[in-house]
């Protein structure tokens, strides 16, 4: 039979029912007749011959039923009256229908929001062909710990390795774009020839970078994003060739790349041109810094594995050939890392994913727990509607179908809205995420999202629905649907099972909510180092080849401090290469004398101007501070920090003592530097992180001259209110250098928390609905208790039971509930907390103050929501109760 | 009626119904007497099946229907086999017997 065929006889069915059931009907008649025809020509009577006939063949209606439920038709009929019913019925409970349809759709949508989040990062490939295969490559400090590469590492890498079919390199580039329109500073990359090569991807007009283009003073070429060159160039479709001004310097477009082209390892850059470092390695030079990121497209076939021993073996070899260019920035490393992109990117926020994930599937959970609960207190209303169907000759199928169809569509209609509210989320979510999130640009409600949502919504109208369809078509094999006691009890039973359920959800996302809490909190208490309040931050970008050479740039910045010094509500000001929980990370090597020949320990760098230490009230335990007097002269006066003298002096007094930093470590003919003073510890990369060795120089004697430094500023009133007063000053001096990344120490205290911060906004939002539904599910299961036995408390009373002791009764079913459902969250709580580790800080897993607080929370809140009902208990008048019987 | 309880094998009842139009035009009640009939009262086709089976295989295009009048002057819904509904007999026939002599066979061999 071809299903064509029964389709289009289906849907003649399905246009002309009436005519196709008068058909039925009269055939079905015929046969009859027929049969009784039969009887009579055999003698019986017409009365007597058409009853057997009947009794033989059976009722006409249920032949007709029979033969009509079947044929795909029947299905569409019976579906569109349920739906039809269900909306009624939903229609006839608004109060009802409005509860569960809100409760889904936070659930839905809260869910689809943060999977719409999650799925680029965790589960989507990266927008690249074949792009499991591209690596990201990291030298190995002591301990595991990746760091950036240098470039001489990756020339060495570059020209010896098999493994990998590209390998390519890239820093940060902030070049100021100069033309008929407004200076503007834009973000960019400077990247060796084979960056684009590596991702597989080339520029939809012009040529990718060559190896020509990427060598030391080679020319100046430089490659545009689609939207920089809309934006800019009006999508001129001359551009390749041109010659744009960038840095006070021309540059030739040779290329642009695609509108698709999703950067994932610098989202923001508009711009590319190479790197052109100097392949002959100074020992020296930034050749050998660690600040490039490196990726790598392993050749086909190759593992991971074999790729990183690979590198390893070649970098024992670059190390004894190039050992005063890795001297210069802390040693040869330990190995080489290769782990795949998509991992790298991910790693540092896939627990909190994860977390985050898992937290929402609570709430949905909860949420759909609820609706269910909802739907068996329904169910009890509705016993006596079931229970005539039943006796009207629907088939118990039927009814569970009926209650499923209804349930299904309480989904739908929630899901649609959860559609709505999730699209709403995700503007959320992308304002509140913190700026380390990968891959922000690729969160939107795609089709992943949308076929997530909607398996979603399938499923809880299923989930939701089954439990009390279950009820009922046990209550009907049971043939006991009439107010019987045993089935209310069962009920209830579940009602209770359920409470206890969503309680201990609630428990656990609670609990999990309290230790980010204290987390949080515990992080803030750890002293930085330095005091931020009051302190104005800014980064002065000294832009290009403005100046001419380092003498120039240093009498820049000393005059614009000088300026900034000058504005009133400053109380002091300094400059310093690299600032602490911005984001910088800046190590070099240290050698000490005292060592006798060992090399090149990393430590922080802060190349400072006099007043940095004072400004940011960084205490000096030993010696003294920088002045202005340690720009000449020999010795070059070095601090180190206090845990970096402890440990390498040992108790002994470190003042005098000598050590070589960063290019001149190793170089015996280099003079070394004199130890003056000891300060205070600082934590630079993040308050949880402790990395206290540090070493501060004067700027002026660093081999070469920073173009980049952060002035701190202390105020007298609000930090940020000077921030324009500050910004004109410097600018009184040369109003073309830019100024970025203006805040106070305040915020960049707070931002360098960001992801925590994040985690636990989320986990507060999902705590409080977790909290309010498990309150009203409370609320629920005592107060339809109450109801369902007012006759007993009417009892009671008439039996002297005073309210109180009616009181404590109701709320003690209430806490009974409670109870259970916290001692099964704190179980749950311990074995979940694992999935936060990575997120706490200073404290256990199993802190018992969060856990005390949960629980003294949960038993509060269950606590209000049994108050009501049992004020309505309380209140009961027994002889009315006793009457009403 | 204790011995015409037998109820039609489960997936022959289409076979019966094209053998018994093929012999003429049929209608409802007609087909179910003829295979009680020719069966001996061994089989014993159930009006609702019957018709259900009727409203398949017409859809499938094996058979097809008119209402007409019938001897004793009713009016009639009379099903006729169709073009394809032959071929279908034919195929489904061989493939009946085609089962049932591998039965026979088994059973055969058994005693």
């Amino acid at each position: 039979m071809s299903v064509w065929q029964q389709f289009a006889r289906g849907a003649q069915v399905l246009f002309h029912r009436r005519a196709a059931d008068k058909d039925l009907e009269e055939e079905v008649e015929h046969f009859l007749e027929a049969a009784a025809a039969e009887r009579i020509a055999a003698g019986e009577s017409p009365e007597g011959a058409q009853r057997a006939a009947r009794l033989e063949l059976g009722r006409p209606e249920l032949i007709r039923d029979e033969v009509r439920s079947h044929g795909w038709e029947n299905a569409v009929f019976t579906l569109a009256g349920d739906l039809r019913y269900a909306a009624r019925q939903l229609r006839a409970n608004p109060g009802f229908a409005i509860v569960a349809i809100v409760t889904l759709a936070l659930g839905v949508g809260a869910c689809t929001a943060i999977f719409s989040a999650v799925n680029p990062i965790l589960f989507a490939r990266l927008p690249y062909p074949n792009s499991n295969r591209i690596m990201s490559i990291w030298e190995m400090r002591k301990g595991g710990v990746p760091i950036f590469v240098s470039f001489g590492t990756f020339h060495g890498m570059q020209e010896r390795s098999r493994s990998f079919e590209a390998l390519a390199v890239t820093k940060p580039w902030q070049p100021t774009i100069t033309s008929a329109d407004q200076p503007e500073r834009l973000d960019g990359q400077r990247v060796s020839a084979g960056y684009f090569h590596v991702l597989s991807l080339s520029p939809r007009v012009g040529r990718d970078f060559e190896a020509s283009d990427d060598r030391l003073r080679g020319p100046n070429t430089v490659i545009l994003s689609d939207g920089l060159w809309r934006r800019r160039f009006a999508a001129d479709s001359g551009i390749v060739g041109r010659q744009i001004r960038l840095d006070d310097n021309l540059y030739t477009v040779i290329g642009v790349m695609p509108a698709s082209f999703e950067n994932v390892l610098a989202p923001a850059a508009q711009l590319w041109a190479p790197l052109q470092y100097d392949p002959s390695l100074p020992a020296d030079g930034r050749e050998w810094g660690h600040h490039l990121q490196m990726i790598g497209r392993l050749r086909p076939g190759i593992s991971e594995q074999r790729a990183s021993s690979e590198l390893g073996i070649i970098l024992q070899a670059l190390g004894q050939i190039y050992s005063k260019g890795y001297d210069s920035s802390g040693g040869v490393p330990d190995g080489m890392i290769v782990n795949s992109l998509q991992n790298d990117l991910t790693r540092g926020v896939k627990p909190a994913l994860l977390a985050i994930l898992g937290a929402v599937g609570f709430v949905l959970l909860i949420a759909c727990v609820n609706v269910s609960n909802l739907l068996l207190g329904r169910g009890a209303q509705r016993r006596g509607e079931m229970a005539m169907r039943a006796a009207l000759g629907a088939s118990q199928g039927r009814l569970v179908r009926q209650l499923l169809t209804e349930s299904v569509l309480l989904a739908i209609v929630g899901g649609a809205l959860g559609i709505v509210v999730a699209s709403l989320g995700v503007r959320l979510l992308v304002s509140l995420s913190p700026v380390d999130l990968p891959r922000v640009a690729a969160i939107s409600i795609d089709r992943d999202v949308f076929r997530f949502a909607l398996v979603v919504t399938g499923a809880i109208g299923i989930v939701v629905g089954a439990i009390p369809a279950f009820q009922i078509s046990k209550g009907l094999q049971s043939g006991i649907l009439q107010a019987s006691r045993r089935t209310t009890g069962s009920r209830h039973w579940t009602r209770r099972a359920l409470v206890v359920s969503e309680v201990a959800l609630a428990c656990v996302l609670l609990v999990g909510t309290g230790l980010l809490i204290r987390s949080l909190h515990q992080l803030f208490a750890v002293d930085p180092g330095f005091d931020g309040s009051h302190v104005l931050t800014m980064q002065i970008q000294e832009s290009g080849r403005r100046f001419q050479d380092d003498s120039e740039r240093l009498r820049f910045f000393r005059q614009a401090l000088d300026a900034v010094r000058r504005v009133p509500g400053v109380t002091s000001a300094g400059l310093t290469s690299q600032l602490p929980l911005s984001g910088d990370y800046e190590s070099y090597g240290v050698q000490f004398e005292r060592d006798n020949g060992k090399l090149g320990e990393p430590a922080f760098r802060y190349a400072v101007t006099p007043g940095y230490l004072e400004t940011m009230r960084i205490p000096l335990r030993r010696g003294r501070l920088l002045n202005e007097h340690d720009d000449n002269g020999m010795p070059v006066p070095v601090l180190i920090s206090e845990s970096f003298a402890k440990r390498k002096f040992s108790g002994e007094d470190p003042i005098g003592g000598r050590i070589r930093i960063g290019p001149d470590v190793g170089h015996e003919d280099r003079p070394w530097a004199t130890i003056v003073g000891v300060v205070g510890d600082v934590k630079q990369e993040s308050l949880a992180v402790s990395e206290p060795d540090a070493f501060y120089l004067p700027a002026s004697r660093w081999p070469w001259a920073d173009n980049v430094m952060s002035l701190v500023v202390r105020t007298e009133g609000d930090a940020a209110q000077l921030a324009p007063a500050v910004r004109n000053a410097i600018w009184s001096i040369d109003k073309d250098q830019p100024i970025v990344r203006v805040a106070s120490m305040d915020s960049l205290l707070a931002t360098s928390e960001a992801q925590r911060r994040f985690v636990l906004t989320l986990f507060e939002i999902f705590g409080i609905i977790a909290l309010v539904l498990a309150a009203v599910g409370i609320y629920g299961v005592v107060s339809g208790g109450v109801t369902e036995r007012i006759r007993e408390i009417g009892v009671r009373a008439a039996l002297g039971a005073s309210p109180r002791d009616i009181v404590g009764f109701v709320v003690r079913q209430g806490m009974t509930v409670t109870g259970l459902g916290i001692a099964l969250g704190l179980i749950g709580a311990i074995i979940a907390s694992d999935a936060l580790i990575t997120l706490l800080f200073g404290i256990a897993r199993l802190d018992v103050p969060t856990y005390a607080g949960v629980i003294v929370l949960l038993f509060g809140v269950a606590g209000i929501s049994c108050w009501i009902p049992a004020q309505r208990a309380a209140r009961v008048d027994p002889a009315i109760t006793l009457r009403a019987e | 009626m204790e011995n015409a309880g037998t109820d039609v094998i489960q997936g022959t009842l289409d076979l019966l119904i094209l053998k018994t139009l093929s012999l003429e035009p049929m209608h409802g009640f007609g087909i179910s007497r003829r295979v009680e009939q020719v069966s001996r009262g061994v089989f014993k086709v159930n009006p609702g099946s019957l018709l259900t089976a009727l409203q398949r295989l017409e859809r499938a295009g094996w058979i097809g229907s008119a209402w007409r009048q019938t001897e004793n002057s009713r009016r009639a819904k009379f099903y006729t086999l169709t073009r394809s509904g032959r071929k279908q007999l034919e195929l489904e026939t061989a493939d009946w017997q085609r089962r049932s002599s591998a039965i026979a066979r088994l059973l055969s061999a058994e005693s």
